[in-house]
């Protein structure tokens, strides 16, 4: 196990840069990304095998595909605090001519993105076809995505779900984060997505929960669980249930922050929330 | 004027077949992905000889082209394969994010496009694709006009790094290009020599204006036919080049004249030598069912469609 103290500090930073880069812009997307914050830091700090310098091909090394582009504060804070760009770039989040578009892209060359997102629903798909180039080219590495529970909505997930099943993809880990909000509200009220577990196992995958996905044992153990059913003939899902806005208190368990930035005083409020740890940008 | 020799109707989708059949010798890093449709794409032979690297996807399209950009991640360069209308309206927002904005190496290659797609009708004749493809920034866009051309453009879309649309189809047509012929993107190939009109096609009306050319040489009139295989990234030069010398145009494809290639032409000719410019292309419609022949004269998209729109345009010079 890493150590946890040093990944919990990582992750307040993470969380103070989420509130810092969208109050900045007036615009992004808080609540999903304080809600993967420790799913990003456990990945990028611990669970991944990956290489320092970035190549798109990513030979010998997992890759990582977020489906869900709108989340885009956490994966560039953690991308940046991994290593892959400045931190202090994180300063041109949504600004004309930056990098760090208000979803992710290659377009840019930001290092560590390796496809665009942010129209939902596609990156599964785009995590199989990495997936069956790894078996192809003989690298054992594996395939990580992550998805939004509302994002299943998307029917071009259930073509990808039926392949990965139907073709054996078991070098992928599709990490579904289930936060139960969506734009328009809950996702019960919006289009009820039904038993998950019961929808991935029906469609041939290996499940895996994690009751508490903002706790970083939680996540580690969980996700301990996921590789050690990767390579047996089926793709595996982690259900992972999320608190969207996780740590900043008026932002918890509500859709009302999933696109909306805090004013100046909110913004004081949450960071009062998470202390600074490893310096701001 | 220099004539051409049809050395035997073949359709274009069995090009694509030889083609792709040819790459899974040479090229190990070609991948190929199809949508349920193996037979009519002439995939067949690429799977038989190389099964491991072929994807059967089913019937889910928008999975495929994920699919695709993400192969290209470890170097593979994939070829979709379905209908051109599944290949382009069906999946655009995957074509636009995952493949083209991603600048991912994917080579869609579509057949059955346009009417000649014949008795099936609107549904799976698709009209619209050359303009909805070459909106997208970045993407190549390329229509072939017989059998040994569009295996000459499947090897050579193989050695292009970037995201490629390749158009093609399901008739029998006339296959007179040369045979392993050398085949370079962006690069119009002029048929004849002509003084009095141009004549720009692409597709299966490449042969068409190399009809109308004959009938309209015994009528005195000297038409320049050129074959615009790529209509993104489009040869201007030889389009005005030869505009310079005959001071009029007719464009000729199997689309809707809205969003095609004479769209694009004119655009070049409004931009620098403005010039009287006929169009033979669907006008705004759908297609039906019928036989090729049957649909190619009733939508206008033939010799005698092509001969009618170059009369017209030497009155306007």
């Amino acid at each position: 196990m890493p150590n946890i103290k040093e990944l919990k500090d990582l992750t307040t930073q993470v969380r103070r840069d989420i509130l810092r880069m969208v109050h900045k812009v007036n615009s992004g997307h808080p609540g999903g990304s304080l809600g993967c914050a420790e799913f990003f830091v456990a990945l990028y700090q611990d669970i991944m095998e990956r290489k320092d310098d970035f190549q798109m091909d990513g030979h010998d090394e997992d890759l990582f595909f977020l489906s869900n582009g709108h989340i885009s504060p956490v994966f560039y804070s953690v991308l940046a605090r991994s290593g892959y760009f400045p931190v202090d770039e994180l300063n041109t989040f949504r600004l004309i001519d930056s990098r760090l578009q208000g979803h992710p892209t290659t377009h840019e060359g930001l290092p560590g993105i390796r496809v665009a997102s942010g129209s939902l629903g596609q990156g599964m798909s785009v995590a199989i076809g990495a997936a069956e180039t790894k078996k192809l080219n003989k690298d054992k590495h594996f395939i990580y995505s992550l998805h939004g529970d509302g994002e299943l909505q998307e029917g071009q997930n259930w073509e990808a779900i039926m392949y990965a099943a139907g073709n054996k993809i078991d070098n992928l880990i599709s990490t579904i984060d289930v936060n139960g909000q969506q734009i328009d509200g809950a996702t019960h009220n919006v289009l009820p997505l039904g038993d998950l577990r019961a929808k991935f196992e029906a469609f041939g995958w290996a499940v895996v929960e994690i009751e508490n996905g903002n706790d970083l044992e939680a996540i580690f153990n969980g996700m301990a669980e996921a590789k050690s059913l990767a390579g047996k003939g089926k793709p595996v899902c982690v259900l992972l249930q999320t608190i969207m806005g996780n740590g900043v208190d008026f932002m918890m368990h509500t859709h009302a922050w999933h696109g909306k930035a805090p004013n100046d005083e909110q913004l004081e409020v949450g960071l009062s929330q998470n202390p600074e740890t490893l310096g701001d940008y | 004027m220099k004539t051409y020799t049809n050395t035997g109707n073949k359709d274009t989708r069995s090009g694509f077949g030889a083609g792709l059949t040819e790459l899974g010798k040479t090229n190990e890093n070609v991948v190929a992905l199809c949508a349920d449709l193996t037979g009519s794409l002439k995939m067949d032979e690429f799977k038989a000889n190389h099964p491991e690297r072929f994807f059967q996807v089913g019937i889910a399209e928008a999975n495929m082209i994920g699919m695709a950009a993400g192969m290209t991640i470890g170097g593979k360069i994939p070829f979709t394969g379905t209908f051109a209308n599944f290949s382009t309206g069906r999946v655009y927002d995957q074509i636009r994010q995952s493949v083209a904005y991603s600048g991912k190496n994917v080579k869609i290659c579509a057949s059955h496009a346009g009417v000649t797609l014949g008795e099936d009708g609107a549904t799976h004749q698709i009209l619209e694709d050359i303009g909805l493809m070459k909106m997208l920034p970045g993407m190549t866009v390329i229509n072939t006009c017989d059998y040994n051309q569009t295996k000459a453009a499947t090897l050579a879309i193989a050695e292009h790094d970037g995201p490629v649309y390749l158009r093609f189809g399901r008739p029998k047509v006339a296959n007179f290009t040369p045979e392993n012929g050398e085949f370079k993107i962006g690069k119009a190939v002029k048929l004849t020599e002509g003084n009095d009109v141009t004549i720009v096609a692409t597709g299966h009306l490449v042969w068409e204006a190399l009809e109308a050319a004959k009938d309209l040489n015994e009528a005195g009139i000297s038409a320049e036919v050129i074959n615009i295989h790529t209509i993104k990234p489009l040869d201007d030069k030889a389009i005005l080049d030869s505009v310079s010398k005959t001071k009029c145009i007719v464009t000729a494809e199997e689309h809707n004249y809205l969003g095609g290639l004479g769209e694009s032409v004119a655009r070049v000719l409004a931009e620098n030598n403005p010039t009287p410019q006929e169009f033979v292309a669907t006008q705004d419609t759908f297609g039906e069912s019928g036989t090729p022949a049957q649909l190619m004269d009733k939508y206008g998209l033939n010799s005698e469609a092509i001969q009618k729109a170059v009369k017209k345009v030497l009155k306007r010079k």
